[in-house]
């Protein structure tokens, strides 16, 4: 039983939006934003997710914390079914499932002081009295990073970084198993973007904390994950331990993304794939294997069969006819 | 190489209700023919007003440029009327924006937004501003172009739409082009097309680019030579490829070094602590003191000016002047 | 452990120490506002005049003196007496009182029902939704005025005392003023529950009640002052109309409505304008005043209206 050592496992998880038009408001198709994706984290693990905008990583994030509720497959979290439990029963079981959010600032309530932003959610979890949270805001502040004199102040009063270490600040005073960090340092510049990744680093350290690493720059997931996935239109297209990843990436798109990186060394002679054309609308994605419109190397059977998401040795998984 | 853009000494404030940002602090540049020179800096440090304030876009009465000068050729920017100015911007030097979609106006079709600076500023007809802006849409690697011209922007993908701001950017023959984050809002794959696409531009027209940007990677591949500003001033500047290798300035130094690189992992990052000083609270020190881990004495009291170090790079930096660094050692 | 002492260099800037809550910095906001603040002082005035004036009048406002009849403004009646020889000054002052209640309880009432209503159907959404707008758009459709009208003149048929009708004029407006802010409430919570501090809410695991008090009313709160402000001036406006045409508050209870009824005497209307001048500058006044500083509200609180 490889349950019991996985915290969350999703598995073929669907989410189609539909599409209504006409008078009636009839569904006249469906965006399929996450079109069967499984992914296993093991405790104290880092599952990257990378993929460009319109990839679904986010939809996949927000349907296993069922902020969004998906169209099919299951997500079990330490082998318990989410999308099983009553809304009473699914509200007990947030606390040790968490999320963090891209956007520190539309993220935190404009009118709610921080302490009580990070504090209320153990009050009305029953996990600490009134007494007890400042005490317990204040430890959990220390560990993010800011200092107990900012309890009282109100998110606009804090820049961007500070902001987005409240947000950390809040998920991890309920002691969770599982951060779902979305997209978390992307609006942040670059020299606070390095204090972040390296507070998640040492948070895991010290807590021993799994995380689903949302993120498309690619140079940030290499230094957190242990494990990487590959989403392209809704589809995962490779997953695969991050060394392996980065030294033998076998999906195009993959090929692709690595060398589109910018690197910050002049004149440095690398060999580019630039790909063609822009990223087809989900809502209408090609036929055969999704990428085969942009992939430099399609042959035909690539616009008539999807490719089958396969190991290719050593766990290493790849959906393409050629890898 | 003669210089296509010199600015001097240029300030430019804003005022808000707390008092008064000098968000770019007495700045000079220049820009060769055919050079490309990024702006590189975080958030606030004024780059992008750096941009503004040379086209003549700051909005007064909040902001206002206080004092310099921007020579554009033998003409000085800052002392031409509004109708000089509107024919040297769009025409001898073009912009795009991070976000083209609020850059193009939602009810005109893509081609007429494409024809409209043809016919003024190089006084096309209609019918041959048309042809010419189904050549241009081609030449920015879309295919379709007459499908594309007859569309609306919202029609559009970002990456398209940034193209098509190139396309009119480029639509007439540009001496400079100034590019603000031009693909920070796109993704990695369609950010290396616009930027191989900026260099074959600029390769065959012999444009300069003014390019600004946050990525250290973007400045690395596109450059000539680059700027970093803090904080509103010029913290250090020089040739990329002496730059990236030999950085001299603390602040330069640790946005390099705190930037993850693909294939070379680190245990732990290099961060710089702390964060950006308030603009309003900027007293005379060097503006990177507390972040700074060569602070000395004379970083809290005194303002180090921009100094040619090398020929090719120049610093400001307490820690190069001669009678301070004895006082560090 | 190193880069943790590193990196809570972090501060907070200085420039906020003292004006840290958003109502702090709104009220001061507010103040740089010339107009607003004069509407707010020509408001505040009105009140003082209206509550307190009445007690220093050595007139009765009610009491008839047959012999001092329509005499024009002197020096003992600053703005002369009405055809039973009642000093218009006190009635004014004393009109204002019923004027002003009427506006701001109805405003109040027609606030609570309208914020409550809204706030269920926007929170709940569903059945409940549909129930409580649809009821509030059928009102929508009626047009208020007849319908006030119509509840006026059976007040007039079934005799009710003029004491009473006060405040079933209070009800009837609330009644006829809580759709249109309903609707606006819904909306508001509608847009708030798709915000991310909202999902980051529910990610967390607060409950509904902790939701709704703690995180959404406090966000339609600026909002509702500025609507309830407005809607001052808009209830007193309508219960001067429905008093002018005698079917509001009926006469000896004066309201700045029933007094300019006067002008509709064609004799009074043209000799003695101190009977009708009066009451109308003070609607026009009071109104003006109330929307004016509703105005500045609005361009402090909500942020929709920024600059």
């Amino acid at each position: 039983m490889s349950i019991a050592e996985d915290l969350l496992e999703v598995n073929h998880l669907k989410k189609y939006f539909p599409i209504k038009s006409g008078l009636l408001n009839r569904t006249t198709g469906y965006v399929k934003a996450v079109d069967d994706i499984s992914i296993q984290i093991r405790v104290g693990e880092t599952f990257g997710l990378v993929g460009e905008s319109g990839s679904g990583k986010s939809t996949v994030g927000r349907s296993i914390v069922r902020l969004i509720e998906k169209t099919e497959g299951e997500v079990k979290f330490k082998g318990i079914n989410v999308y099983d439990l009553g809304p009473e029963e699914l509200r007990k079981l947030r606390p040790q499932m968490q999320l963090i959010f891209q956007d520190p600032y539309s993220s935190l309530n404009p009118r709610v002081r921080v302490g009580d932003a990070i504090g209320e959610a153990l009050l009305d979890h029953g996990l600490a009295t009134r007494g007890e949270i400042r005490d317990h805001v204040e430890e959990v502040l220390r560990s993010c990073g800011l200092s107990s004199y900012h309890i009282d102040r109100f998110p606009h009063e804090f820049s961007g970084g500070q902001r987005q270490r409240i947000g950390i600040a809040r998920a991890l005073i309920l002691n969770p198993d599982l951060i779902i960090a979305d997209e978390p340092v992307s609006a942040l510049d670059v020299s606070i973007q390095a204090q972040i990744i390296n507070l998640f680093r040492n948070l895991q350290e010290t807590r021993g904390l799994a995380y689903l690493f949302i993120s498309h720059d690619l140079s940030v997931v290499e230094h957190l994950c242990n494990r990487i996935g590959v989403m392209y239109l809704g589809s995962m297209v490779e997953t695969s331990s991050r060394d392996e990843l980065f030294q033998n990436p076998l999906h195009p798109y993959t090929k692709a993304l690595l060398s589109a990186v910018p690197i910050p060394i002049p004149k440095l002679k690398r060999e580019r794939i630039v790909l063609k054309g822009d990223i087809p609308s989900p809502a209408n994605p090609p036929l055969g294997c999704k990428f085969h419109t942009r992939c430099p190397f399609a042959i035909g059977r690539c616009k008539e069969e999807v490719p089958e998401f396969r190991d290719a040795g050593g766990n290493h998984f790849v959906a393409c006819h050629l890898a | 190489m003669k210089n296509l853009l010199e600015i001097e000494h240029l300030s430019t404030h804003f005022t808000t209700e707390e008092g008064t940002v000098r968000a770019v602090d007495n700045i000079s540049l220049r820009i060769r023919s055919g050079e490309t020179v990024c702006i590189v800096g975080e958030s606030g440090c004024g780059k992008s007003i750096t941009a503004l304030s040379v086209m003549g876009l700051i909005e007064e009465p909040s902001g206002k440029v206080v004092e310099g000068s921007i020579h554009f050729g033998d003409k000085d920017l800052l002392k031409l009327g509004k109708n000089e100015l509107r024919a040297i911007r769009g025409n001898e030097i073009a912009m795009i924006f991070q976000e083209p979609m609020s850059s193009l106006n939602p009810v005109i079709t893509i081609g007429e937004q494409i024809i409209e600076p043809l016919m003024v500023h190089m006084n096309m007809g209609k019918r041959e501003a048309q042809k010419q802006a189904i050549r241009l849409i081609e030449q920015v690697g879309i295919s379709r172009a007459e499908q594309i011209a007859r569309s609306y922007p919202h029609e559009l993908s970002g990456g398209m739409l940034q193209r098509i701001m190139i396309a009119i950017a480029i639509s007439c023959n540009p001496k400079l082009l100034i590019a603000d984050e031009p693909t920070t809002a796109l993704d990695v794959t369609i950010q290396a097309q616009i930027l191989d696409m900026l260099r074959k531009f600029k390769q065959e027209s012999g444009m300069s680019i003014l390019l600004i940007t946050h990525d250290l990677g973007v400045v690395a591949e596109m450059a000539d030579y680059v700027i970093v500003m803090y904080s509103g001033k010029i913290v250090e500047e020089g040739e990329v490829v002496e730059l990236f290798s030999n950085p001299k300035h603390p602040y330069t130094r640790g946005l390099l070094k705190s930037k993850p690189i693909i294939n070379q992992r680190q245990d732990e990052l290099y961060s710089i602590p702390g964060q950006v000083p308030n603009p309003l609270e900027l007293e005379s020190s060097c503006y990177f003191h507390d972040r700074c881990d060569n602070c000395m004495a004379i970083c809290r009291t005194d303002e180090p000016a921009l100094k040619e170090i090398t020929i090719h790079q120049k610093v400001a930096c307490w820690l190069y002047e001669e009678g301070a660094l004895h006082v560090h050692s | 452990m190193s880069s943790m002492s590193e990196i809570s260099t972090g501060k907070v800037p200085k420039r906020t120490p003292l004006k840290s809550s958003i109502w702090k910095q709104s009220m001061h906001r507010l103040f740089k506002d010339k107009l607003a603040v004069t509407g707010l002082i020509v408001v505040i005035i009105m009140f003082i005049a209206c509550f307190i004036g009445p007690i220093f009048s050595p007139y009765s406002a009610n009491k008839i003196h047959m012999n001092i009849m329509n005499h024009p403004p002197n020096m003992r009646h600053w703005l002369g007496t009405d055809g039973l020889g009642r000093d218009v000054l006190t009635r004014v002052l004393q009109a204002g009182r019923i004027s002003l209640t009427v506006g701001l309880a109805s405003m109040i009432l027609s606030v609570f029902i309208g914020t409550l209503l809204g706030a269920i159907a926007g929170y709940f959404r569903g059945i409940i939704d549909q129930i409580i707008m649809r009821a509030a758009d059928l009102l929508l459709t009626i047009p208020s005025l007849p319908l006030l009208f119509i509840f006026g003149a059976l007040l007039s048929e079934w005799k009710v005392p003029t004491d009473y009708r006060m405040y079933i004029v209070m009800v009837m407006l609330s009644l006829i003023g809580w759709p249109s802010l309903a609707r606006m409430v819904r909306g508001q919570m509608l847009s708030l529950r798709e915000r991310e501090f909202m999902q980051a809410a529910t990610v967390l695991g607060l409950s509904s009640r902790r939701k709704l008090f703690h995180h959404l009313l406090p966000n339609i709160v600026p909002l509702l002052i500025v609507i309830a402000t407005l809607n001052i001036g808009g209830s007193i406006l309508t219960e001067s109309v429905l008093s002018f045409f005698g079917l509001g508050v009926m006469p000896p209870t004066a309201t700045w409505g029933n007094m300019i009824d006067a002008a509709n005497n064609m004799l009074d209307f043209q000799n003695r304008p101190w009977l009708w001048i009066p009451p109308g500058f003070s609607i026009f006044v009071t109104v003006i005043a109330i929307n004016i500083f509703g105005d500045g509200l609005r361009d402090v609180l909500d942020p929709k209206k920024k600059r």
